[in-house]
């Protein structure tokens, strides 16, 4: 198999969607989940058990939530989003959010009362205590990201849902995947999970060597 | 006249236990008070609540004239940066030994070659200096503890909390610590309150020391008097070594 533009356009396709949701969920997930952690009130226990729910939340669930959303009948069907990359982002970033938030509240309970002490004492304000509390959860902020991308990157029910699988357009590795498999080409279907494989490998590989580090 | 610190009828209560009780007590500017007492006896207690780490149960700690109970966040914040406190078991932050020791700094806006420079001065002074880019976790206790002395003292704070800072080090590293904070006293002239159950050391260090036991201060006094001629025989069966707890 050479690696045509048709499967570069695939590739990059994939990439840019589920870094594109990772990302995005990160930036809302990661203070969200240091503040459940972080924070009293009432009904956190209830939250917390929520969060860790959705973190099993089926990518076609997420899908569906999404299509009914942009679907001609939902309330943001003006947007005219649905079947198209911006859509796919968005299913994926709803998958990833609760995994991020998850991870994250874990990572930060464990960071040590100590730690919080030690840099209370060293005289930093809330701000400052936060930053310093999330930088020594950041193992487990790697792992959050890990988690989600490899989520995102391998599902396929959310994104043929509000992706259509339209080619050039919404065509991703996974959804490549099922529509090589289901017209018979077994050989191409493989190839292309061979792909995504490695893709998700290095892409892996590089986040835990960032951690790796971290702990050495 | 006010003193530095003065704490009236202090209590705390975790519970339905009584940690600390009616503990009145004055510490003067520049002097080094050493609380001694056995474990368990409050005085970690004692030292988180004038730190503003925990709040009382009950009484009130004045730090230069000003009470540190009801004041706003942003107040007990400008009081925290004005005291430094070292812990029992020295944490630190998963980053370098510079990195640790330069935090007070950096958080209080500090940066370039002054920083570098007081960085370095710090770590010489304990003897880090060939240790500044390792990884700080990977420190032994003493070194540990030698780091956390300095990352408290570098921001130079008027009084100075150590809670037992030389518990579990071996007598070289119990020698450079005390060392170092002989030093602290004598150049920066910092109100120093050490909790130590090393008689010895609040011998060797303190100008005054309070005995504290179940929580009540018992007895306070000029260390030599408290060490050879105590006023009660609480405070006597402990420096003799007679206490059993």
């Amino acid at each position: 198999m050479r690696l045509d533009p048709d499967i570069f356009g695939i590739m990059i396709l994939s990439l840019r969607v589920s870094g594109t949701a990772v990302f995005l969920a990160a930036l809302i997930a990661i203070p969200f989940g240091a503040f459940i952690a972080l924070r009293e009130f009432k009904g956190k226990n209830l939250l917390v058990n929520v969060v860790y729910t959705l973190m099993g939340l089926p990518p076609v669930v997420a899908g569906l939530l999404v299509y009914l959303l942009l679907s001609s009948s939902g309330p943001l069907a003006p947007l005219s989003l649905l079947f198209t990359p911006t859509a796919m982002i968005f299913a994926q970033f709803i998958m990833a959010v609760p995994i991020i938030t998850g991870i994250t509240i874990s990572a930060v309970k464990a960071v040590p009362k100590n730690i919080v002490d030690t840099a209370i004492s060293l005289g930093a304000d809330k701000r400052q205590l936060i930053f310093t509390i999330l930088s020594e959860a950041r193992i487990g902020l790697v792992a959050a990201i890990i988690t989600s991308f490899g989520a995102a990157i391998s599902e396929v029910g959310a994104i043929m849902l509000v992706g259509g699988n339209i080619r050039f357009f919404t065509r991703v590795l996974t959804g490549s995947v099922v529509l090589y498999t289901r017209i018979g080409e077994y050989g191409m279907a493989i190839a292309l999970g061979v792909i995504l494989l490695i893709l998700a490998f290095i892409i892996n590989a590089a986040l835990t060597y960032i951690q790796m580090r971290d702990q050495m | 006249m006010t003193s530095y610190l003065k704490i009236r009828r202090l209590s705390k209560r975790y519970n339905d236990t009584w940690a600390l009780r009616d503990i009145d007590l004055d510490v003067e500017k520049g002097e080094v008070f050493g609380i001694i007492g056995p474990s368990g006896a409050g005085k970690t207690t004692l030292l988180r609540l004038i730190a503003a780490l925990d709040k009382p149960s009950e009484g009130i700690i004045q730090f230069d004239g000003v009470e540190l109970n009801g004041l706003s966040e942003k107040e007990i914040l400008m009081m925290r940066r004005r005291m430094g406190f070292v812990f029992q078991n020295p944490t630190v932050f998963k980053r370098s030994v510079y990195e640790n020791v330069a935090y007070g700094l950096k958080i209080r806006g500090e940066g370039g070659i002054t920083l570098t420079k007081r960085v370095e001065e710090a770590l010489h002074l304990v003897g880090l200096s060939e240790l500044e880019s390792r990884k700080a976790t990977t420190l032994s206790g003493g070194e540990a503890q030698r780091l956390a002395l300095i990352r408290t003292t570098i921001v130079e704070p008027e009084l100075l909390l150590l809670d037992e800072p030389t518990a579990n080090l071996d007598p070289a590293n119990v020698a450079l610590i005390e060392d170092a904070i002989s030093e602290i006293v004598k150049t920066q002239g910092t109100t120093i309150v050490i909790a130590t159950h090393n008689m010895f050391q609040a011998e060797r260090l303190a100008d005054r020391v309070g005995f504290l036991l179940d929580g009540e201060l018992i007895e306070v006094s000029g260390t030599d008097q408290l060490f050879r001629d105590p006023r009660d025989e609480r405070t006597r069966s402990f420096v003799r070594g007679e206490m059993v707890y």
